[in-house]
Order: structure tokens, then sequence, then C-alpha cells
């Protein structure tokens, strides 16, 4: 129910303050493209933005910086880490 | 694809199982609170290489699992009457009720429709003037603001014949529960990921204060995973209890207050029946009566039958962590998803759903 993948935003209609027109994205992942709402994602995206998708609706606007901070901390650690501790 | 296969690479998970192995300097008991944690868990293949001393137990985080068997019963008769045409997530549909599911009705001629999103249902109500659609609301923070949002979608276009049934829940309220039982025992809560993405991972605070829990929220992905249970695992065997994020990329400390701000608009906390757990205060959200025309408990005037569990069902065992799938009698005898007994075995987020799938025996 709530596993969702990040969506890239390619078009966008409506604005974020007015609830009385409709408020949609066309977002793609590999290859699929589909249009999705925008009445609740926490930040109003920009074209090629990353959003989290539920049940036709995006709920968060992806934080790529600290995507990019997470995976970075990752490399580290994989730098630094001993072969012999690593399974195989 | 972007943002899900960094967080899949095996090169930069290795470095991750060998320091889950380092973390656990005493024994542990964890709880994975929601449905997708578990299943993510399990194909992933965590389960084999946690490390001895570390327990993973699974909690009441899937939504279909923790629907009460009274809410079956009323949603089974309410689409069996006349001029009512119900659209739900799939997840529902083979769910037992007392005499049958939501498919048993539909295969009698009952109109059940299955759905992706509730705009979707939206659209279904315009298609079908002639019926009023009511939209099972099954589901945690993920799903409310949507379903909200609908709400207004269908008063802003003036569709007359658009409803929603909810028994939309939310989280913190029974973990609390949980936690007040002293037959639980666990040190600490891998917390949700996209349902801390609207509530917040501050929303874990009082969990911290109140029981000395160790909280992290993670994401979906192999790294996120192992970083949280890591993570657990050095609060614990430091004895240390707070809140933590690895789920930054999703997850703030507020939440999201543009979906919170929709579902306030439309929702206000109500009593709300779970399976396993009874009724649990203010653990569930119903339509507020300024939006009473959308709501189908008022519209068809339903109030909910007295209903029972499936006899030797150990759903709501299971769903407290007290028990788990190989313990009850009828796991993989007379429970398996061709016939599943119990909505642990039907949802494809249940515990016994996994613990089938993946072999547990």
């Amino acid at each position: 129910m709530c596993l969702a993948i990040p969506m890239r935003v390619t078009k966008i209609e409506g604005n974020p303050d007015d609830f009385t027109v409709s408020q949609i994205a066309t977002v793609d992942a590999d290859g699929i493209s589909k249009e999705i709402r925008l009445d609740v994602v926490d930040r109003w995206p920009d074209l090629g933005d990353y959003v989290i998708v539920h049940a036709g609706f995006a709920i968060h606007t992806l934080e790529a910086a600290e995507a990019e901070a997470n995976i970075r901390l990752l490399r580290e650690l994989a730098a630094c880490m001993p072969e012999e501790l690593l399974v195989k | 694809m972007k943002y899900l296969d960094e967080f899949r690479d095996r090169a930069l998970a290795r470095p991750l199982v060998a320091e889950l192995r380092k973390s656990v300097t005493k024994p542990l008991r964890v709880m994975e609170i929601c449905g997708s944690h578990t299943m993510a868990i399990f194909r992933n293949g965590l389960r084999s290489i946690l490390p001895e001393g570390y327990t993973l137990i699974s909690g009441p985080g899937c939504p279909v699992c923790v629907t009460s068997a009274s809410h079956m019963d009323a949603f089974i008769s309410m689409a069996e009457r006349p001029g009512v045409r119900v659209a739900i997530f799939g997840d529902l549909f083979r769910v037992p009720g007392t005499h049958g599911s939501l498919a048993n009705a539909s295969s009698r001629g009952a109109k059940v429709d299955i759905v992706y999103s509730p705009m979707d249902a939206l659209d279904l109500a315009i298609r079908h003037p002639e019926d009023l659609i009511v939209f099972l609301g099954v589901g945690f923070e993920t799903t409310t603001p949507g379903i909200a949002a609908t709400i207004l979608a269908a008063k802003n276009r003036n569709v007359k014949n658009f409803t929603v049934f909810s028994t939309q829940k939310v989280m913190p309220p029974p973990l609390i529960a949980l936690l007040d039982d002293p037959g639980l025992k666990i040190d600490g809560l891998l917390c949700p990921g996209h349902v801390s993405s609207i509530i917040g991972a501050g929303a874990y605070q009082p969990l911290v204060d109140k029981y000395h829990l160790a909280c992290v929220v993670a994401g979906f992905e192999t790294t996120d995973l192992l970083n949280g249970l890591i993570l657990l695992a050095r609060q614990v065997g430091k004895g240390e209890a707070r809140v933590e994020n690895t789920y930054q990329r999703v997850v703030n400390w507020e939440g999201n207050l543009r979906a919170a701000r929709m579902v306030d608009e439309i929702f206000e906390p109500a009593d709300m029946e779970w399976r396993g757990l009874g009724v649990i205060p203010g653990s569930g959200l119903a339509i507020r009566p300024k939006y009473a025309d959308f709501n189908a408990e008022v519209r068809l005037d339903i109030t909910l039958p007295e209903a029972s569990e499936a006899k030797g069902c150990r759903c709501g065992e299971i769903l407290k962590g007290m028990s788990i799938p190989t313990e009850c009698p009828l796991f993989n005898t007379r429970c398996t998803p061709g016939n599943p007994i119990g909505p642990c075995m039907v949802s494809s987020e249940g515990t016994c759903a996994a613990y089938h799938k993946y072999g547990m025996d």
C-alpha cells in the first residue's frame, strides 16, 4: 500500500494556491507516463523534480540535495570498509 | 531509475551488511510497523542476514489487515444494496467477512469496481449518475490526503453521487495502545517511510519520551532498510532512545503541512475499531458534518453489524506482534493465499502472506 517510486515531473497544470482549478502534473518513470494530482504535495514541484506518488496523488517532492548527501555517505562508507569484512 | 537504483546498489549495500553485524552489541527486538517495510525486508532477504540477537516483529501497519470484521461485513452488505456501486483499492477485494467477501458479492451481481486512485472513483460517479458511488477508505495517512482532496473536488464539481465510507486510520494511537500492553517487549521501532512523510518524524518523539524507545524512520530500498536497522541496534546498544531519520529525501520533522490542512478541512478525529486491537480512541478519521453529503455512513444510514473473527485465526495476535504466523494452526494448512481465512493472508502486505511467499515454515 505504501510503496512508491520517485517519478519525474514533465508537465504541470494549475498553481499551488488555487484549488478551484485542477492541479495536475504529468510524471514519468522508466518510460511510463501518467497524470497525477498535486493537491496535497508538500512543495510545489518544478519541471524535472521527482515526486513520491500515492494512489494518484503526489505526496512529496523529493529533496535532491538530501538524496545526494545520503548516497555520498554510503559511497564514503563503502570506500573505507576493508574488503575482508564484506559479504560476497 | 534515478533515486531508486542508487539505493539498491549492491556495492553500497555490502558495507552496510558488515556494519549491521558490528552494530549489534546486545539482543534487541524491533517492530517494523509498516506493511510495506515487512514486504521490503523479506524481498531484500534481510531477515536471513540479521545477526544473532536481532529480532524483527511485524506491527499493525497493513491497512487491510487491521480493518475490523464488522467493517468488512458493513462493506459487503452495502455493496449488495440496489443502486450502490462501491469503489475499492484492489487489496480489499478478497478479504473475507463473516459471510464471504466483496469478490463473492461481485460474482452475485453487486457492483464492485477496483480503482487505483480515489479520483478514479469520482470519475466513476460522473460516468454512472444512476448509481451512488461509495469509495471505501481503508488506509493510513498516505491515502487520507488524496481522499480529502477528492471529496473537495466532488464538492467543487457539484458531483452529488460520490461518497466515502471512511475507516481511515492514524498511526501513533495504535502504537501507544500496543506499548501500554506489558506483554509486548520491544526496544525500538522501524518507523514507516511514507506515512512519516505526511506526519513528520517528530510524531514519534512522544513515544521516545514516554516509552524510551529507539525510533528510526527509514525508506524502502536495500540501503535505506540496512541503515535503519543499524541505527536502531546502535541506539539500543548504547541504551539511547531518540528519533532518527534516514529517509531525509522524503521525510522531514514537521511533515506535509499542505496535506495536513487538506485532511483537517474534511476530516475530524474519531474512535476507530481495529482488528485485534479493538476500539482505540482518536485513532480514526470521520468526515466532518459540514461534508455529510459525501459521507456514505450518513447517506446510507449505516450501523456497524456485530461480527465475529474466523475461528482459530490469529491475525489479531499477529498484528499486535504477540504471535507469528507459523504459530497459527491455520497457517499454510487451511489458510493460504489461494483460500485465505484471515486478512493477514489476503493483503499482499500482510505478515502471513509475507511468511507464505518467502517460505518461512
